[in-house]
This record gives structure tokens, sequence and C-alpha cells, in this order.
């Protein structure tokens, strides 16, 4: 689609594109399927399907172990990392983030030392809890926490954003915890994939309803457009080989290796767009122009 | 928790200021870029680079974290079509803005509004986590990379974010802040934001009357998407034609949408999760 008629100086970005590095990306990927597997895991435990939530449980403790690691890497001063402890505000959701991704890293690390030790059942059990808890908003916090930007393709998805990335979280954590677990034990796992596979799909398809053809664009173009793609096209042939051979243990695991990077491409084609749109002045002028000459 | 509001420079009580501000008539803006060494001089801002980008006089560019202070070139042929024989000059700063999106997302209190209303970064305090950058609906913030720059002097290239603090070192002691001390023709005016936008309007009126149908301001509403800007400007054109955002909107200012659509999101995961187990265990 042509741009439509805009102004700009010199066709410069107006808005600043983020600085984050590569490891926000695979943290926005990292972060739902940690939080999700703890969700997954804790809700297994209560039904009694031990064997799921044994891997589902260790699966987080060690996935969310990476999270941290790849947010302070991420930093200008990474020496300063618990500046992001020193307040609570409900105004920025990297604070509130950062509570939840400090507090989710403890629980579900004790979660999963407990279990594996074979110690401290009660204490497991209260870890566990909090860190399913927890795992619901480190699933979905990530949409709002690019929502709450200026750049044009996030914040005029800030409907849809933290669905997507439930629904991905789902995805991934469920494809993950079914490879790893007996086929038998696993159904839940798998109908969580498949549900979360849904789910991502319908949102993205929702989002970009949403942003109409001119503003969708970033998400269709350049290495943002590539990424989604495939992600699309992975996510729906993982989740037709999780449906069909699920049952069988080769057929779990290449399903879920599937429906991981069809997660990981999704996160990586959101944050790309969001780069592109930033860096294009149209996608800035063109919407705000609109809304300031429908105010004369 | 902390929030921006237009009045947060009153929870200071009896150390609040009345709050202050820049007006920028472009009108009489002649170009010379005074503001921007001034600005450099006084705030020891790190050199940005000596480029040549072929954009008239500016190979400035834009704001960033090196930049405080940065004159828009525009030349028009509006006459004849033969040659420029209209110059737009235009010197940008940061906002200051009522309900300032950086101020809101800044995840360690870095940032924070000073007694004058002013929006500043703390640099002790700044973890360089980079939110207020895009954040920020005029492009104004950016970083200072650790492996970037010559230049190692007070906060040179520490990895931190930086931007205009509207002089707040010069403001404490009652001076006015060094871009508007150095303008030669009064184009940037400090002083209390009351006075100055009713300055500006008769200012912009005066040149209205006197022809010049095309001369607006631009950031002076106090029910615009970010409340007013703290430093606003008069311009003889779209803002968008000096790269600034013709309808800027603060994204804290859909903070309940946000926060709504992740809790409902959270909620239906979870319903999601438990469904699987019961469906799945059967």
């Amino acid at each position: 689609m042509s741009a439509p008629e805009h102004r700009s100086y010199y066709g410069r970005p107006i808005l600043k594109e983020p600085v984050w590095k590569p490891e926000v990306a695979w943290y926005l990927f990292t972060g739902g399927l940690s939080g999700s597997l703890s969700s997954l895991g804790f809700a297994a435990r209560l039904a009694g399907n031990e064997v799921l939530a044994r891997r589902a449980l260790i699966l987080a403790g060690m996935v969310s172990a990476a999270n941290p690691v790849l947010l302070v890497k991420d930093l200008g001063r990474p020496l300063r990392f618990l500046n992001m402890l020193r307040v609570f505000k409900v105004t920025s959701p990297m604070s509130v983030g950062s509570w939840i991704v400090a507090a989710h890293g403890t629980t579900s690390g004790i979660a999963a030392g407990c279990e594996v030790l074979g110690i401290l059942p009660r204490a497991r059990l209260l870890a566990e809890g909090a860190a399913a808890a927890l795992g619901l908003g480190m699933s979905t916090y990530t949409g709002a926490l690019v929502a709450d930007t200026s750049i044009p393709v996030w914040h005029e998805a800030r409907h849809e954003l933290p669905f997507v990335f439930a629904g991905g979280a789902a995805m991934t954590a469920g494809a993950a915890a079914a490879a790893l677990t007996p086929a038998r034990d696993a159904a839940p796992a798998r109908f969580f994939a498949l549900t979360g596979a849904a789910g991502e799909l319908a949102n993205i398809w929702a989002m970009e309803r949403r942003l109409g053809p001119f503003l969708a664009e970033p998400y269709h173009e350049g290495s943002a457009g590539r990424n989604g793609k495939l992600a699309k096209g992975l996510t729906v042939a993982g989740a037709a080989v999780l449906a069909v051979a699920g049952r069988r243990r080769a057929g779990a695991v290449a399903g879920a290796g599937l429906l991981l990077a069809a997660g990981a491409l999704t996160r990586w084609s959101v944050f790309k767009a969001g780069f592109a749109s930033a860096r294009d002045p149209k996608y800035t002028v063109v919407p705000q122009r609109e809304r300031a000459d429908a105010r004369r | 928790m902390s929030t921006a509001t237009a009045d947060g420079h009153l929870t200071y009580g009896v150390e609040a200021q009345p709050r202050m501000g820049f007006f920028t008539d472009t009108s009489v803006c002649i170009g010379c870029k005074a503001c921007e060494v001034a600005c450099k001089e006084w705030n020891l801002v790190p050199e940005d680079g000596f480029v040549w980008t072929g954009h008239s006089f500016d190979n400035t560019g834009q704001l960033s974290g090196s930049t405080w202070r940065h004159v828009a070139f525009v030349e028009r042929s509006v006459r004849d079509g033969d040659g420029i024989d209209q110059w737009l000059m235009s010197s940008d700063v940061c906002k200051h803005c009522t309900h300032a999106a950086c101020l809101d997302v800044c995840p360690t209190g870095a940032i924070f509004r000073t007694e004058f209303g002013t929006v500043v970064i703390q640099d002790d305090v700044c973890n360089g986590c980079g939110y207020c950058i895009p954040a920020c609906p005029f492009g104004v913030i950016s970083r200072r990379e650790r492996d970037q720059g010559v230049e190692h002097g007070p906060g040179a290239h520490d990895g931190g974010a930086h931007k205009c603090t509207l002089c707040y070192d010069r403001l404490q002691d009652g001076m006015e802040p060094a871009c508007a001390k150095a303008c030669p023709t009064d184009s940037i005016q400090f002083g209390p934001l009351d006075e100055l936008v009713a300055k500006a309007r008769e200012r912009c009126e005066q040149l209205v009357e006197a022809g010049v149908d095309s001369a607006r301001l631009y950031g002076d509403d106090p029910n615009d998407g970010v409340g007013g800007f703290g430093a606003f400007f008069l311009l003889l054109d779209d803002p968008e034609v000096y790269g600034l955002p013709p309808d800027p909107v603060a994204s804290t200012k859909h903070l309940g949408e946000i926060w709504g659509a992740a809790a409902a999101a959270a909620a239906l995961l979870g319903g999601a999760v438990l469904t699987a187990m019961a469906l799945g265990s059967r």
C-alpha cells in the first residue's frame, strides 16, 4: 500500500527507535514460556497429574533463570540493575514487570529446587502456587510493556498485544511440556498448546484488523514480515502435527519444535515491526494528522 | 507510586515554585544555533558527530541524549518558484510535558518532576533501561552508549538516557537557561509558563493581523494529548514540517486500557490452563 499524502522534515523519523537489543526480543519469548509453564505445572498438580506437574515445574525454573540475565544484559548500565527495585510504579509496565520477573524467578526457582531435591513439600506447593499466579502476569505484561510507548504499531495495538503474547505463551509452554512428558500424561499440555496457537493466530488477525492496512504495513514488510509469515506457517504446521501425531513421542517432539520456533518468530516479528514503524515518520504523521484535521 | 500530574511540582509544598518553561517563537529565529552551542557548553553535553546531512544548514539533525537544542531549517520557494525566498527556522527542545510519558514509564524513578514543574533525568539513578526513549512522543531522548563517543567528561558516555534539564542547576540559582540567555533575537523566551502562554497568544494574534495567516501556537493547549507542553512553540506551518508530531499523545493516557487488556488476557490464560487440565484429564 502506498503512503497516504503526508509531509515530514526531510523524511527524518519523529520518534526514536527503541535501543533494546536482541536480548529483549528473546526475553519476550522466554518470559511467556517460563510464566505459562509455571501456570500449567501448578494446574497439573491440582488435577493430580504429578508427571506433567514435575516436568513443567522444573523446566519453568530453568527457563525463568534466563529471564533476568537477558534483561540485565540489555541495560545501558547493567551494574545498576537493582535500581529497578527501588520504586514500584503502576504507570510503568517495566517497573511492575521487574517485580513480577523477580518474584516469579524466585518462586519458580524455589519450587523447581524443592522438586528436584525432593524436600520441603509444603514450601514447594506454596512457591508453585505463587509462581503459577505470577506466571499469568509474566505471559501478558510484556504486551502492556511494548504497548505503553509511542511506537505506532505497538501503541495502537494495545488492546490485542497482551492477548497475542498470552496465546504465544500458552502455545510454547504447552508444546515444551508436551515434548518432555510421556504422551499419556501430556494431553492437557497438548490441549494448552493448541488453544494457545489458535488464540495467537486469532489475536494477530484482530490486531491487524484494528490497525488497518496502512498501520499494519510494518508487520508485513522487511524482516518483521518474513518472521511473521514464517511464524504463521510454523504455527499451523506445528499445531497440525501435535494434534494428529502428538500421542506418539516423536510426533509430540516434532510438533513442539515447530511451535516453539513459531512462538519465537512471532515475538521477533512484533519486535522488529515496532522498530520499523518508528523509523518512518509516515506512521507517526499520517494517523496524527487525520486526528488533528478531524478536530478542526 | 508516582504519577505525573499537571501540578506535580505543587507536591513540593512550600518549596514549590511557579511552573517555568520556554516559549520558542520561531517567527524571529535566525538560525544562528547560539542556543545549541550555549546548551552544549553549559551542560557539558558531549560531541555528537561532525556530519554533513545535506539538509540545508541543519547538520545537527535531531534532538538526542547529546543534543538538547536542535535548530531545524526548512528552505522554501513560495513566490515564483525560482530560488529560496522563505526560510522556516525553529529551535526544538524537550517539551517538559504536563503528562510526561518518559517520567511515567521510568522504572527506576530516575526521571522526576522538579519544583519548577520541569522533567529531569537523574544521571546517578538511571540504569539505561531505555524505556523512556520509545515512550517519548517527540523522540527527544536517547542513550549515550558506553562504547561510543570520544569525550569522557562527567556523564559523557555513561550508558544512561539523557535530555534537556531546562538548566535545572541554573533555575535553582535564579538564572535563566543557557539557550534562552544566548538567543540574540528572543526567539527563545523563558519565564513562568502562564505568563509565557499569555504573551504567546498575543504575539500570534499580532502576526495573523499583520497578514501571517500561517502563524499558530503548538503545545499551548492543556487539553492536548500530553496536557500541554512546558516548552511550547509558535510555528509558521504544520508541526510535521519541522519534524514535530501533529497530535502527540502520552502513551500513559491509555494506561487503563493497556492494563485492562493485560489483566483480561491473564484471566483468559488462567481459564485456558484450567480448561486444558479439565478436558485433558478425562
